[in-house]
């Protein structure tokens, strides 16, 4: 009996290792920024470069900082979730506009709609470094307290924002 | 006069070329340095390069940033840990050995241990099995009478 067993066990055991292994994507990579304060930030916004925007200015809400710009492919199928989420009002969204032309990424917003409260220009990526992005589209979930509570590396999709995300800001809104 | 003005036009694209690769020119000890840091770096885009080798824009940018901070005088651990703040310790090829990585170090070790006691395990039984059967002396007895009548005839 015990000979079955034994090889039967270590199979077991092994499909177990091999589906998680599977199922997780080794480009996501955990960001040690989450539970820790979002790096302070002084930007020009992308429609007018006079006028500037701090982190700061975001204190006491919850709020969602996206990272996009016009040369990124997943940004384009991410667009029109983000779009939809501004049209429900829940929770402000800021865009990132990361290592870009201001031209080209004024013209994505004219032409496919305009989903965030306002857009920070990141022209040459620092403080997109400072927030230990890779990989855009990226997603930070911000809270009251100016605190990073999630990160979403990759596209935001329906299933994302409903799964993980909007309970998440939920939870924080009313703390 | 309209020859020497195509050599001109010529060298044109190449001058503008030479602009990129300014930085080492300008501090061949620096960009030693960087490059020497950098090939302790993961790639976080093309995750089994490292930043001293790879042409991703992220690994230019950090690349880039390395250069100002030990142009501005950090150490390569002020540097190092800035990385790691930001991007966490995937972005090290050398794990370091602490709490969280333990299991991945230890794990090795773990299975060694686990495989030999395994293969003791199976040795005894079979030590066990193949075990020389003892003889009760009257079997001994009959055993060596036969022999002795083998032997006679």
């Amino acid at each position: 009996m015990m000979r079955f067993i034994l090889p039967l066990v270590i199979f077991l055991v092994l499909s177990a290792f091999l589906y998680v292994g599977l199922s997780l994507d080794p480009r996501e990579v955990p960001s040690p920024l989450i539970g820790r304060t979002a790096p302070a930030f002084s930007l020009p916004l992308l429609d007018d470069a006079n006028k500037q925007f701090s982190a700061q200015d975001m204190k006491g809400q919850v709020w969602l900082l996206n990272v996009w710009a016009s040369w990124c492919t997943a940004c384009k199928d991410e667009h029109p979730v983000l779009m939809d989420l501004a049209s429900k009002n829940i929770v402000p969204v800021l865009g990132l506009n990361y290592k870009d032309k201001r031209e080209d990424g004024q013209a994505v917003l004219r032409r496919s709609g305009n989903p965030y409260l306002l857009t920070l220009f990141d022209a040459d990526g620092k403080i997109g470094f400072d927030y230990g992005v890779y990989g855009v589209p990226e997603t930070y979930v911000i809270d009251k307290q100016g605190i990073i509570r999630d990160k979403l590396i990759g596209a935001a999709t329906p299933k994302n924002l409903a799964e993980r995300i909007l309970p998440l800001v939920e939870e924080l809104k009313k703390k | 006069m309209k020859r020497l003005l195509i050599a001109f036009l010529l060298l044109l694209p190449v001058s503008a070329l030479a602009e990129e690769a300014r930085d080492l020119a300008d501090n061949p000890a620096i960009e030693r340095r960087m490059i020497n840091l950098a090939e302790k770096v993961r790639c976080l885009v093309c995750q089994s390069e490292n930043v001293a080798s790879s042409r991703s824009d992220w690994s230019n940018d950090v690349r880039q940033i390395m250069r100002e901070k030990m142009i501005a005088g950090a150490s390569d651990q002020e540097i190092m840990d800035l990385l790691v703040e930001r991007f966490g310790k995937s972005v090290l090829f050398d794990p370091p050995v602490d709490r969280e990585t333990m299991p991945l170090w230890a794990a090795p070790f773990v299975l060694l241990v686990f495989g030999v006691g395994i293969l003791m395990f199976q040795l005894r039984k079979r030590r066990a099995a193949v075990a020389e059967p003892s003889l009760t002396p009257e079997a001994a007895h009959k055993a060596a009478t036969l022999l002795e009548e083998e032997s006679k005839s």
